[in-house]
């Protein structure tokens, strides 16, 4: 049994060493599929990124009259905390506000001198209000609009930025459900094309495995070598794939930064190596070693 | 060692049918030589198709040796294949192996150990005289040397029987001769021997058994057989 273990997989070794261009061939194409996946994982990587980065922009926020006190405020953002749609509520005092204030404006002689004069804070104290779900936001909004602590509000943003907050929902819906489409059919494709390719180097071989059974060889001894060598492919296709990804992630990886902010792309891509390459070469082995299998099957029947 | 109880091969398509093989009932025993001739079509590979399950009859029934053949399945083809040798006309080896792993391969596909085929695989092609072309390629070989590569592998698994279709079909008079001689040592050697061909001069010179056959019938079976058809 062993022996013929060891057999299957020095012909498997043999058959890719000596087909050459068969094998290169295939390969190319196996490592083209690959690249198409990988390719997938980095839009989908960066995709996920870019939408959360969007939704972290959203929020709500409520300004109180300059009269409120804080004590009331401050109950309203405990019973708002408890709400299931709040991920979280932050407390802005008008002291609080006019530092930002002031921070942010400090390069501007103008705004520093006018807030002098007025001698006052003219700031109001807000809360600002994160939803888990940025679907989530009417319902906040359309809760606030009910409350009885409403008389205390001076504005709140949502009426505002309601039509922005659902284009970008739209948004991020479409680019969920779009981006899965597409991962769904390239996948299918590139499954589809190294089936082929697979099955095509096969089909050469087809008189061979006719003359393996009429020597007498069981159909397991004459699908091993072929299912080697499958495997073979998926694994030289995965590290390949990674191979090239890889300068390529290296060079356009600080271009993505300008675009997304908070994305390193290249540091993202090494930290994930081992686990793509563990992916890749499963996907790429299994893909080889079940085509080969179904290829062969065909031709076993002598 | 082989026995043909009334069997008939009937190939048919689109309502058509035609007699491969018609109500053929013969033996062969051990050792014996037996030639098989007739013209192309005559049903002379049918015939050799039907003993190594490669055909299954469409009547009667194909004895060889302890196997009943057309009630084996696909999975125990192999076993019965390991114990018969043959050899067709169009060579069949293996190209993207060497004339060394082609006879090889007959021992692996058995589970013979490495040891064996250390042992054998030169021993089997210095025989049939290739020792020094033991690492070629079949598209290095000319065709009789690719034929004695196929009789190599035919006979390395000390088979009961070796089937030989018009092994000589594609060859020149000189390598018939060679094939001829071969086989007939291997028979002296104590193998039965078939040999399907309708090469009238190699059946008078062998002078053994002669099957006949025409049109998918057995016409003639003579001891000391000549090459007699119409």
């Amino acid at each position: 049994m062993l022996i013929n273990l060891f057999r299957i997989i020095k012909y498997g070794f043999l058959a890719f060493r000596r087909n050459g261009w068969l094998s290169t061939a295939t390969l190319s194409i196996i490592v083209l599929a690959l690249l198409v996946f990988e390719g997938l994982m980095i839009f989908n990587v960066l995709t996920k990124t870019a939408v959360n980065l969007l939704e972290d922009k959203i929020d709500i926020s409520i300004y109180f009259k300059i009269d409120a006190p804080e004590d009331d405020i401050l109950n309203i953002q405990k019973s708002l905390g408890t709400l299931t749609e709040v991920k979280s509520v932050d407390y802005v005092s008008r002291d609080r506000a006019l530092e930002v204030f002031k921070e942010k404006h400090k390069d501007d002689a103008a705004i520093s001198q006018s807030l002098e004069e007025l001698n006052a804070n003219p700031l109001l104290a807000s809360l600002n209000i994160k939803a888990n779900d940025p679907s989530e936001y009417a319902t906040i909004a359309d809760y606030l609009d009910k409350a009885d602590f409403k008389t205390m509000f001076e504005k709140v943003t949502y009426a505002q930025n309601a039509v922005v907050i659902n284009r970008l929902n739209k948004i991020i819906g479409v680019a969920e459900k779009g981006g899965f489409v597409l991962i769904v059919f390239l996948a299918f494709i590139a499954v589809l094309v190294t089936f082929n390719t697979i099955r095509l180097a096969i089909y050469s071989s087809r008189d061979e495995i006719g003359i393996m059974r009429l020597v007498g060889a069981s159909n397991s001894f004459i699908r091993g070598p072929y299912v080697v060598e499958g495997i073979i492919y998926g694994f030289l296709a995965a590290v390949l794939s990674i191979g090239i990804t890889a300068p390529i992630v290296y060079f356009i990886s600080p271009y993505i930064s300008v675009f997304i902010a908070d994305m390193n792309l290249w540091k993202y891509f090494t930290s994930n190596i081992i686990g793509t390459l563990f992916y890749q070469s499963l996907f790429g082995i299994g893909l080889g070693a079940v085509s080969s299998v179904i290829a062969v099957r065909k031709y076993l029947k002598v | 060692m082989v026995i043909f109880q009334n069997v008939s091969k009937i190939y048919g398509s689109n309502g058509r049918q035609m007699a491969a093989l018609e109500d053929a009932t013969f033996s062969i025993n051990q050792k014996e030589f037996v030639s098989v001739v007739g013209k192309s079509g005559a049903g002379k590979s049918t015939i050799i198709k039907l003993i190594i399950g490669e055909e299954t009859p469409s009547k009667g029934r194909v004895i060889f040796g302890s196997y009943d053949v057309n009630k084996l399945k696909s999975h125990e083809l192999p076993q019965l294949r390991r114990r018969v040798g043959v050899i067709f006309q169009d060579f069949r080896l293996l190209s993207r192996k060497t004339a060394y792993e082609n006879v090889a391969f007959a021992l692996e596909v058995a589970g013979r150990p490495q040891s064996d085929i250390i042992d054998f695989v030169p021993q089997a092609l210095e025989m049939v005289g290739l020792k020094d072309k033991m690492l070629n390629f079949p598209k290095e070989l000319s065709g009789g040397e690719k034929q004695r590569v196929a009789i190599a592998r035919a006979m390395i698994n000390h088979p009961d029987m070796i089937i030989a279709d018009e092994p000589t079909g594609n060859l020149d008079p000189m390598n018939t001769w060679e094939i001829i001689k071969i086989l007939m040592k291997i028979n002296e050697l104590g193998t039965t021997v078939m040999l399907a061909t309708h090469n009238k001069d190699i059946v008078n010179h062998i002078n053994q058994r002669v099957i006949s056959v025409e049109n998918g019938k057995i016409v003639r079976d003579e001891a000391k057989g000549k090459y007699i058809l119409v």
